[in-house]
């Protein structure tokens, strides 16, 4: 359990980066973190690893204030930043230094990684390509089996057969205990990942919702013509017509389209707010 | 898996689950995947599959057994036809007619058509 509640951090004094941001993450998701450049999605990360600090509000993390470090918190969270960095040592040595510092640790299963990955355990880890690097940090990241596992922009630098093997790595190592909460702006590697749905814009959470929740209020579709009579919350040129996204007043399914979701965060936030909002005060109703 | 644009990827994966099912890969009294393996083999997030075997099990296509996992059902395989005759009916076939009416394509055509598609395929 991730509990953020009325956070307020900036790196500067007289600048802000969140005001009174509160967001409360459940184990047994694959959360997927998005927001503009600047919106403070690894921010976010290094708060809830005790890496920062917020100046005003509280965090807590499995019970724990990340802030305190305690050793008990930090076995129990894995964090792979974005920019990584890996000491000139065998992948064996690199393994052996540090899974002791995580108690549910499985060499079982980084094993099956290193070989998923073509790699064995006596290549040396500063030789090897960026991706390579990342994909062995990725794998110990899984292996930890920590309760909070946080990933920073993970697909970036990977091949293409790279990010499908994410996917289904990631997809084969969650369970009901595990929050992953994965950072993103390659939204078309991760869609289908990622549920729920967390956006960050203007110094706080502009929706917070599962994959379910998003298609239920909104309609994600193409139209040959843009129809008044169904006003569309964000409209695009595409090939045949319009990429609309509307209110889903019909409860028929669609696709969540997660780069029109973000469009239309960014360009409706109080409408997306209200359509959304009795998901947190259902007894509005 | 490709996912197509259009329709909720927790749907395709039920048209998927259900060709395994209409072409006897996975029969009535055996065990399908779990909801981990499911989602790591088609690369989503496990909640879409669960989301999946539910919406397969209010359809009667496949019963949870607690604790063990998902199985078809004996009747699994009428189910999917008439519930996927309800969908070819409701949503295909009103597009179809659509370009039939607006290219000018007379019924018997199709008939002699369709009785020709049907001994070059299935006979």
């Amino acid at each position: 359990m991730i509990d953020l509640r009325t956070v307020s951090f900036g790196y500067q004094r007289d600048k802000l980066l969140y005001e009174s941001l509160n967001l409360s993450l459940i184990p047994g998701s694959i959360y997927g973190l998005l927001g503009p450049n600047g919106a403070g999605k690894s921010t976010l990360l290094r708060l809830l690893s005790g890496l920062l600090y917020p100046t005003v509000g509280s965090i807590q993390v499995n019970g724990y204030n990340p802030g305190q470090r305690r050793p008990a918190f930090l076995e129990d969270l894995f964090l792979l930043p974005e920019e990584i960095y890996v000491p000139a040592v065998k992948i064996r040595e690199f393994i052996r230094a540090n899974a002791p510092f995580y108690p549910r640790f499985n060499r079982e299963q980084m094993a099956g990684y290193v070989r998923e990955f073509g790699l064995n355990d006596d290549q040396k880890l500063h030789e090897l390509s960026y991706g390579q690097k990342k994909k062995i940090l990725i794998g110990f990241g899984l292996a930890t089996n920590t309760a909070v596992l946080l990933m920073d922009e993970p697909t970036n630098g990977l091949d293409i057969p790279s990010k499908g093997q994410f996917r289904r790595l990631v997809a084969g190592a969650v369970d009901d205990n595990r929050t992953v909460i994965i950072s993103t702006h390659q939204v078309r590697d991760l869609e289908t990942l990622i549920d729920p749905i967390v956006i960050l814009s203007e110094r706080g959470v502009a929706l917070k919702a599962s994959v379910e929740k998003v298609t239920e209020r909104l309609w994600f579709g193409l139209v040959p013509d843009l129809d008044p009579a169904r006003p569309a919350l964000y409209a695009e040129r595409a090939v045949g017509g319009y990429a609309v996204v509307t209110e889903n007043r019909t409860g028929e399914p669609s696709r969540l389209d997660l780069e029109r979701l973000f469009n239309v965060v960014q360009a409706e936030p109080e409408r997306i707010r209200q359509l959304f909002s009795s998901t947190l005060a259902p007894t509005n109703a | 898996m490709d996912f197509r644009d259009k329709q909720a990827i927790y749907l395709q994966i039920a048209d998927y689950v259900s060709e395994q099912i209409l072409l006897d890969r996975w029969v009535a009294g055996e065990k399908i995947p779990s909801v981990r393996d499911l989602a790591a083999e088609l690369e989503v997030n496990p909640n879409t599959v669960m989301r999946t075997y539910e919406f397969l099990s209010q359809q009667g296509v496949i019963a949870n057994r607690r604790g063990i996992g998902y199985f078809p059902e004996e009747e699994a395989i009428d189910r999917i036809k008439t519930y996927r005759r309800e969908q070819f009916l409701a949503n295909d076939l009103p597009a179809f007619f659509r370009n039939m009416y607006l290219l000018g394509i007379e019924l018997p055509e199709i008939e002699s058509r369709y009785e020709q598609f049907v001994t070059t395929h299935f006979d």
